[in-house]
């Protein structure tokens, strides 16, 4: 299972820079065509954000199931 | 109520961990929703056009000042639990007050840092003196101080008593040194009553719309901060339990 959660997950980040081609800027007058440039590109950092705070969470939450396993262990 | 009925021979620490705080889930998933909403509404919410004094620097309220907020927090349970030691003299109790006073400094690190960085553009230079910087930096070397105190003793039960001693007088501290002192100079803090001193924020530099992110983002990250500490206590008492102590 783990192997496959690895597996989808190089899957998953193979195909990112496919978002990222797939949208662009207006050459000529460096306007923004799509979402994640309008604003100054403020959603960039937004996206950069968020990412780092579900990255932490994640980490946080697979420490909190590791460490209540052991507290299961111990009482056994 | 369905597992009880299944499984009536529940044994006595499965049901003492369901009751327990640290281990429920939903205040977590608490802290994730509202530090994700933090992270988003904080780049996107409308600020007030304050003279282009701050400009957008001022989205810094949502995640510089929560620092402080869960720092202050922190050391307040700590504090709770150094004088439950003192009462009760469990060794959890000591274990709750360290943890939280270690995630405490570490959130008033952090402040620190932030603070810095945005005051080397804000006010020019990343350390100005400023009372609030001083005062900051002083409570935060008070609190190295406990460390340093608890790593002298080696014998634990003394150890614990020390330490919740000095943690009560390093919280009193806490008052004159972020409280009381840089309220009463004029500071570099836009506290908007000049040389009447400041509070660290000008209540006139918040909007509503700002306050419907900021005290989300308190709430978050101060959960954020408990949560860090309480798996920090549940390690710690393996630990203990694998030594043989309890």
């Amino acid at each position: 299972m783990n192997k496959l959660k690895a597996i989808a997950f190089i899957i998953f980040f193979c195909t990112m820079h496919i978002f990222a081609r797939c949208q662009n800027m207006d050459p000529k007058t460096e306007e923004p065509t799509d979402f994640m440039r309008s604003d100054g590109k403020i959603y960039v950092v937004v996206a950069v954000v968020v990412t780092i705070v579900t990255g932490i969470f994640i980490y946080l939450i697979n420490l909190d199931r590791k460490i209540k396993k052991l507290e299961k262990d111990q009482y056994k | 109520m369905n597992l009880q009925t299944r499984m009536p021979a529940i044994p006595a620490w499965l049901q003492m961990q369901k009751n327990n705080m640290l281990r429920k889930s939903w205040w977590k998933i608490l802290s994730f929703v509202l530090l994700i909403y933090t992270c988003i509404m904080g780049f996107l919410v409308q600020i007030p056009v304050l003279d282009g004094r701050m400009q957008q620097s001022v989205r810094n309220l949502f995640f510089h000042v929560p620092m402080w907020f869960c720092m202050q927090t922190l050391f307040t349970v700590s504090v709770i639990y150094a004088i439950l030691y003192l009462r009760s003299q469990k060794p959890l109790h000591d274990h709750y007050a360290l943890e939280f006073a270690r995630t405490g400094i570490v959130f008033g690190v952090l402040g620190l840092i932030t603070g810095a960085i945005w005051a080397n553009y804000q006010w020019g230079k990343p350390w100005s003196g400023d009372p609030k910087q001083n005062g900051a930096a002083i409570a935060l070397l008070i609190y190295f101080a406990y460390f340093v105190l608890r790593g002298s003793v080696t014998d634990t039960d003394k150890r614990a008593r020390i330490s919740a001693v000095y943690n009560i007088f390093a919280y009193a501290m806490l008052f004159p040194t972020i409280w009381i002192l840089p309220r009463l100079t004029e500071s570099l803090h836009p506290g908007g009553l000049g040389s009447e001193g400041n509070p660290g924020l000008n209540p006139n530099d918040t909007s509503p719309q700002m306050e419907m992110v900021f005290l989300p983002a308190i709430i978050g990250w101060i959960l954020l901060g408990v949560w860090i500490t309480t798996l920090r206590i549940r390690l710690r008492i393996l630990i203990d339990k694998k030594l043989g102590y309890e």
